[in-house]
């Protein structure tokens, strides 16, 4: 008998189509508007937290769809955006400050959906609205920075050690060295490659012998992949201050970082916040004078009120000891007694020398780092923008000075790994962290998203079913077959979106309508193969089996070379073109299994294995 | 329903040399437009500042430049967006200027000039990334024809190749002519959709071939005009089919997808519209023009099983 299927591949079919629908199922559930607090710092989220929210809430009679606790945040549904609106400040004066409440659209998936780990598809920015930065790290003002520290630390080496010298300059490639006579230079070579092992060294002839000290590329691609992460890592940092959800944070090439921020409307506000930059000292601790009484009026002359970042005050002294730019690096790790947390630091040849004059009359006082944050601040005066810069100093680290040292040193005695790390960070950012610029922004608003959505769902939905009644129009039985092979083929598109999770766009959803129009083609293709059979002269069963057999050759050919094109999109890699490639693609794929396997196993279940005089095409 | 009923015998290939008139005419005047007017390329390319401002009703544009004039902006381009109550503000990179401040300051002023305004879209490039942007592009652009090139000389003879390439780059060239002479904007979204015209007109020039490929093989008399001929007429409903319901799919993206996807959605129907009539004048017609023959397409062993498809 023709055209009949075997069982097995009804059974994948039905597979296929129960994983597709399933998958696609968490799209169809909306999201709930909702509050997410997690810790911050040294706070973590606790059932202790939780009951003070929803007292919080209650006493402010706001209602609460649902509080869940996770292992790391809190999320409470609202049942309207405006409920969740008014709730913030509550929640956010019942806990203080240590956390961070940001606002949310949590998908409101089933729970037994949730843990076959389906999700809804991943909106992008310009669906849900919120804010695209690309920035770039400043690699050269990295590398002139280095070299100016390096030729910093060439100076002081040659003065210790009583070499004389005629001139030292930073410059592009690196310390230009002049001496006066031959012996001068011979003496630096040695000392330099014993000391700063890291440059090369280059002899540089004119009148008078010199030296060029170059960063090697080694060196240089440390610099700069470290200039890199240090930036990312202070974005995060920032980023958290903002209350933002789900922010992306990621290196892109060699030299940029794409920030995406989901939500945030108010993109001044967080320009300012991403644009600070930090600086950080350290200095001594005033224990003469009792904290106490500075805060109540009387600070002693020479020193100044500082506070930590649980708010208690700190008094120190007024002179700097060393500052962020003379620290070269700093490390996290554990102390190799103790095997407690610890954080190493490693200062420049200057700041070397003042810590050494300032721990020899110190040992068992106490020493602070205080981290200095410029924040720029746009304020409208009369309408007009003016820009400032204000200025925020915290006390990150206490610790007491246990011996004489000068260019390595540890800080110990911190409560865990954790916060070991995050010194570490800090004390980096003050020094070495270049300068960064937005070089692309892309920021939509809350309203034109919701225009997007709307609109994209609905040219999908109008331009799927103009093609639904055209084909049953035009092919009748096979026409309706098709359609329902176009409606699989957009299931099966929106689970694979769900399942990857990649993120759908406006050129996403543009994607999403060529391929139902694009997808049919495969049905058109087999269907007129079939009619010329069917004029031919021959039977219906032999039309349809002939008819599918010879369109499968051009279905593949014209498939893959779309597919060529959707994968030369997708290397492409910026925003807008891959989300049209990725669903393009998927679309390919999907629609030749929908139109190829799954119309001929209706086909061959309405006509197949019996006698047919004449077929509804 | 067919719209074309019954066995066609259309003389496609007599009418070749008009076609190659049209779509001379059709070049000419692309590349004249090209050379003179240039393409009105969007930010994503040159760099800028792109501001859309929506508002509660309907707006004057003047007081809105104006108000940026006043701002310092003169030189800002300002117009309206899909509707009167809808602005869209570009401004071209300033020299010594961050992208955070200028926006700000041009959102400030717009903000100032009518306080109903709403921030819907603010898109900043640097000139740097315009110009990555720019080389990519192209780029992407002939990857992706050398991959179809090679796809095709493998799949059936190194004469179709050039058929079909000469097919696309027809394509790509009248729809940039077109953005060119009507001075619509050319982002990014459009050259997306360039490539996705690159995938449609080629599916449908790969239609044509296969079938030209077949009757080759099973047709013993006739000249290579006849058989291309019967070819196109063979596939003609189909052609025109596909073609129908993708149309259909982009009017509703066009009408339906909103202002953003505008530009996107124009230059895909155009492709479509060109792509279709390439693919049964421009490609078949370079074919013949190559000299394809009988011999050339003598089923190689490994194709024998799909090229004689008659089935009992």
């Amino acid at each position: 008998m023709m055209n009949q299927y075997p069982l097995w591949k009804y059974l994948l079919l039905i597979f296929v189509l129960a994983i597709g629908l399933i998958y696609a199922l968490p799209n169809v559930y909306g999201e709930d508007p909702a509050l997410q607090i997690s810790g911050s710092r040294n706070t973590t989220i606790d059932a202790a937290a939780k009951d003070k929210v929803t007292s919080a809430l209650e006493t402010a009679s706001i209602p609460v769809k649902t509080v869940e606790l996770k292992p790391d945040q809190l999320l409470i549904r609202f049942n309207d955006t405006e409920t969740q609106l008014k709730a913030v400040d509550f929640v956010k004066s019942a806990l203080g400050t240590g956390y961070i409440v940001a606002l949310n659209l949590a998908p409101a998936t089933p729970d037994w959906l949730n843990s076959l780990n389906a999700l809804p598809m991943y909106l992008g920015l310009d669906l849900r609205g919120g804010v695209h930065f690309l920035m770039e790290v400043d690699m050269k003002a990295a590398a002139d920075k280095a070299v100016e520290r390096y030729s910093n630390d060439i100076r002081t080496l040659l003065r210790d050690e009583r070499i004389r010298y005629a001139m030292i300059r930073a410059e592009e490639q690196g310390v230009r060295v002049m001496f006066r006579s031959e012996e001068d230079r011979e003496q630096s070579r040695t000392l330099l490659d014993k000391e700063l092992p890291l440059l090369a060294l280059e002899d540089i002839e004119s009148e008078n012998p010199g030296l060029l000290a170059k960063l090697d590329e080694q060196e240089i691609r440390d610099i700069e992949s470290f200039a890199l992460q240090q930036n990312i890592l202070t974005l995060r940092n920032r980023v958290n201050e903002l209350g933002v959800a789900e922010p992306v944070i990621v290196q892109q090439g060699a030299q940029r970082i794409v920030v995406q921020l989901p939500g945030v409307q108010d993109t001044a506000e967080a320009k300012r916040i991403l644009g600070a930059t930090a600086t950080l000292e350290y200095r001594a601790v005033d224990f003469e004078h009792d904290v106490q009484n500075a805060v109540a009026g009387s600070v002693p002359a020479g020193s100044r009120l500082y506070k930590d970042r649980d708010g208690n005050p700190v008094l120190l002294k007024k002179a700097v000891i060393v500052t962020g730019d003379q620290i070269i690096n700093a490390s996290s790790g554990l102390d190799q007694q103790t095997g407690s947390p610890q954080v190493s630091v490693m200062l420049d040849a200057k700041g070397a020398r003042s810590m050494l004059k300032f721990t020899k009359k110190s040992v068992g006082k106490p020493m602070a780092v205080v981290f200095i944050e410029n924040k720029n601040e746009t304020t409208l005066v009369d309408g007009v923008p003016v820009s400032s810069s204000r200025k925020i100093e915290e006390v990150i680290s206490v610790a007491t000075i246990r011996d004489v040292f000068s260019k390595r040193f540890q800080t110990t005695g911190l409560d865990s790994p954790k916060e070991a790390h995050e010194l570490a960070l800090l004390l980096r950012s003050g020094a070495l962290a270049a300068p960064i610029n937005i070089v692309e922004e892309r920021t939509i608003g809350p309203s034109l998203g919701k225009d997007n959505i709307e609109q994209g769902f609905n040219s999908v939905i109008i331009g799927f079913l103009a093609v639904l009644v055209f084909m049953a129009f035009y092919y009748r039985v096979f026409g309706l077959v098709a359609d329902l092979a176009l409606t699989v083929n957009l299931v099966l598109i929106v689970a694979i979106l769900s399942l990857l999770q990649a993120t759908l766009t406006m050129p996403g959803i543009a994607g999403i309508v060529l391929t139902v129009g694009m997808a049919v083609d495969a049905n058109v293709l087999i269907f007129e193969r079939i009619r010329e059979e069917l004029r031919n002269g021959n039977s219906p069963q032999a039309s349809i089996q002939a008819g599918y057999e010879k369109a499968f050759s051009t279905i593949a050919d014209a498939n893959i070379t779309t597919l060529i094109a959707a994968v030369v999109l997708l290397s492409y890699g910026t925003g807008a073109i891959k989300g049209f490639a990725v669903t393009l693609a998927i679309g390919i794929v999907t629609s030749m299994f929908t139109a190829i396997l799954g119309t001929r196993a209706v086909i061959n279940l309405i006509y197949g294995g019996r006698r047919v005089a004449r077929l509804a095409i | 329903m067919q719209i074309l009923k019954g066995k066609l015998n259309i003389d496609f290939m007599g009418k070749r040399r008009l076609a190659v008139i049209l779509s001379g005419v059709l070049l000419a005047v692309s590349l004249a437009a090209l050379i003179i007017q240039g393409l009105n390329f969007g930010i994503d390319f040159t760099g800028g500042t792109l501001i859309e401002a929506g508002y509660p009703e309907s707006v004057e544009l003047e007081p809105i430049r104006t108000a940026l004039a006043e701002a310092g902006f003169d030189n800002a381009q300002v117009q309206h967006f899909g509707s009167a109550r809808d602005v869209l503000v570009r401004i071209a990179p300033q020299a010594g200027k961050e992208s955070a401040q200028l926006s700000e300051e041009a959102l400030a002023s717009l903000r100032q000039q009518n306080t109903g305004m709403e921030m819907r879209r603010i898109e900043f490039v640097g000139p740097q990334v315009g110009e990555e942007l720019t080389e990519q592009g192209a780029l992407a652009m002939i990857y992706a024809l050398i991959g179809i090139l090679i796809y095709i000389m493998v799949r059936f003879q190194w004469r179709f190749a050039p058929g079909a390439v000469i097919a696309l780059v027809h394509d790509v060239l009248i729809i940039i002519g077109f953005f060119a002479l009507f001075q619509f904007d050319f982002d990014l979204t459009v050259l997306a959709a360039l490539l996705a015209v690159i995938g449609y007109s080629l599916n449908d020039t790969i239609v044509v071939f296969d079938r030209i490929r077949e009757n080759f093989r099973k047709i013993r008399k006739g000249t290579p005009v006849e058989i291309v001929n019967t070819s196109l007429n063979q596939t003609i409903s189909r052609t025109l089919m596909t073609s129908i319901t993708t149309l259909l799919v982009l009017t509703s993206l066009f009408v339906f997808g909103g202002e953003v996807i505008h530009a996107f959605s124009l230059a895909l129907i155009l492709g479509v519209v060109v792509g279709t009539y390439s693919s049964i004048y421009v490609a078949s017609t370079a074919t013949l023009a190559m000299g394809v023959t009988k011999a050339d397409l003598m089923p190689a062993k490994v194709e024998s099983k799909e090229g004689d498809g008659s089935v009992v």
